[in-house]
């Protein structure tokens, strides 16, 4: 989203365009135009627009993308650091979604 | 009692044990006796137990079952149902039924669409399907929207091959593909669902309003419809549940500043609990305002890229608009103590906020939490020390 930036230089996301095949998912399933296809191969394009969501990693077929996907949420972080993970609920009691 | 009188008459029951009618085709207009007139007769597709939703016409019956055919029109019922959702009430139980629906005349042919259980999507995207012969394959996301229930992954590819398995879809169609909307990519891998159930992943547009349009268009997406906003209506509807979830805590803080306002050097003043709690009350609304209406609303052009920046900022505005209404009644150190704590409200809501916004990054929403919580802190400890110790001066 170009009307929108969030913090630079802080996304986890990695592309080893080695493994790559060039499928294209990674650009149809970001929604904010990270990927592009060029020469088929993808490439990170705007890595500061991502938003780590991890929906490209998830859709890699050959596991090329890494990402550590989560919840932009600091409510959600909040209950993270206070009870453990697996006992969060984001929407629930507190905000978020 | 009058044996002859209308709803006296006893239902004689036939041989096959049914309950025949009366042999009265009217309905009783002549006496007021049961009240209003009955209503229609109960359709033989309920069952025991079970109640046939509004929006649903009628039912298909297929080999695999039946399945419900939906109407594409929001009644006034669902409309207020989304209008309380947005406020917030009963948000967490606004679910319909998972499985497969139908919308207008499917025939094998027709697309099938995925959408969540969640009661405001459902009826977002039958909406959208006015005039078009679809399936709608809904998936059990406990009531949660695609987005977000795709990032617990209860809107994913388990759950959607479990679906597909369940509705008999194979025998339904005879092709395989799902339309499956992008923002569901989160949760659902299109290469494990071909593997696991044959069916295709193809994805649609971010937007219900665009499926028209894709599906018009041999089912392919333009960039715009690829692409999430957050425009100012966007930003607006999500303003109400921001307010609605901060009441309990708001009411909670309310109570403590008539309390804090009340300590000084009588030890506690009834006089001063209600005078100064008030300016208090005052100043906290203030300060919601500017986190969870001023922010979202002037997102784009507040100063900063962290939230919380965006929120003192907001803050500072609305801190002096406090201030200076307040000037005669309050003391510099009382100053002090409104301008931090307004600010600090501020800035912690509009921090929250990151949570609903589809562009912040949870390594970047951590590491601003880092800076500003602290801060944040800070700044309520020295504000509740101004308040309280200008209580004794």
């Amino acid at each position: 989203m170009k009307d929108f930036r969030y913090l630079e230089g802080v996304a986890t996301l990695v592309l080893n365009e080695e493994k790559c095949i060039g499928c294209g998912e990674c650009e149809i399933v970001c929604p904010h135009g990270v990927f592009i296809l060029d020469n088929k191969k993808a490439a990170v394009i705007d890595k500061d627009g991502c938003m780590e969501c991890g929906a490209c990693a998830l859709n890699c077929p050959v596991s090329a993308i890494e990402v550590t996907p989560g919840v932009g949420c600091a409510a959600y972080i909040i209950q993270t650091w206070v009870k453990r993970k697996d006992s969060t609920a984001c929407g629930g009691g507190a905000v978020c979604c | 009692m009058n044996e002859n009188s209308c709803c006296g008459t006893k239902n004689s029951v036939g041989p096959t044990g049914l309950q025949i009618q009366p042999f009265s085709s009217k309905q009783a207009d002549d006496e007021v006796c049961c009240g209003t007139p009955a209503g229609p007769p109960s359709s033989p597709y309920e069952k025991p137990g079970y109640q046939i939703v509004r929006f649903v016409d009628g039912f298909m019956d297929m080999d695999s079952g039946l399945v419900p055919k939906v109407n594409t029109h929001l009644s006034l019922f669902d409309i207020a149902g989304s209008i309380m959702t947005r406020v917030g009430v009963n948000r967490n139980r606004y679910k319909i039924s998972p499985g497969l629906y139908g919308i207008g005349n499917p025939t094998p042919d027709s697309p099938v669409l995925v959408t969540a259980n969640y009661k405001l999507s459902f009826d977002t995207v039958r909406k959208e399907l006015s005039g078009i012969n679809a399936w709608l394959l809904v998936l059990d996301t406990h009531g949660i929207n695609v987005w977000c229930a795709a990032g617990k992954g209860t809107f994913g590819t388990q759950e959607l091959v479990k679906q597909v398995e369940a509705s008999g879809l194979k025998q339904i169609v005879n092709h395989r593909k799902l339309v499956v909307p992008q923002l569901g990519a989160t949760g659902i891998s299109a290469h494990q669902v071909k593997k696991q159930c044959e069916f295709k992943v193809i994805w649609g547009p971010v937007r219900a309003a665009d499926i028209g349009e894709f599906l018009n268009h041999d089912m392919k997406a333009s960039v715009g419809m690829r692409r999430v906003t957050f425009s100012l209506p966007e930003r607006l509807v999500l303003i109400p549940v921001e307010i609605y979830i901060g009441f309990k805590p708001v009411l909670l803080t309310m109570f403590l500043l008539f309390l804090l306002s009340g300590i000084g050097s009588d030890f506690f003043s009834f006089k001063n609990a209600w005078e100064r709690g008030l300016i208090g009350i005052s100043s906290l609304v203030g300060g919601v305002i500017a986190g969870a209406v001023l922010t979202p609303v002037f997102l784009q052009n507040l100063p900063g890229r962290a939230f919380s920046i965006k929120g003192a900022v907001a803050g500072i505005v609305t801190a002096i608009v406090v201030v200076l209404w307040y000037w005669k009644d309050t003391i510099w150190l009382e100053t002090i103590g409104l301008m931090l704590f307004v600010i600090t409200i501020s800035s912690y809501l509009a921090m929250n906020f990151t949570g609903s916004t589809p562009f912040t990054s949870p390594t970047g929403v951590e590491k601003e939490m880092r800076k500003a919580i602290p801060l944040q802190a800070f700044a309520l400890i020295v504000a509740a020390i101004s308040w309280i110790g200008a209580g004794f001066l």
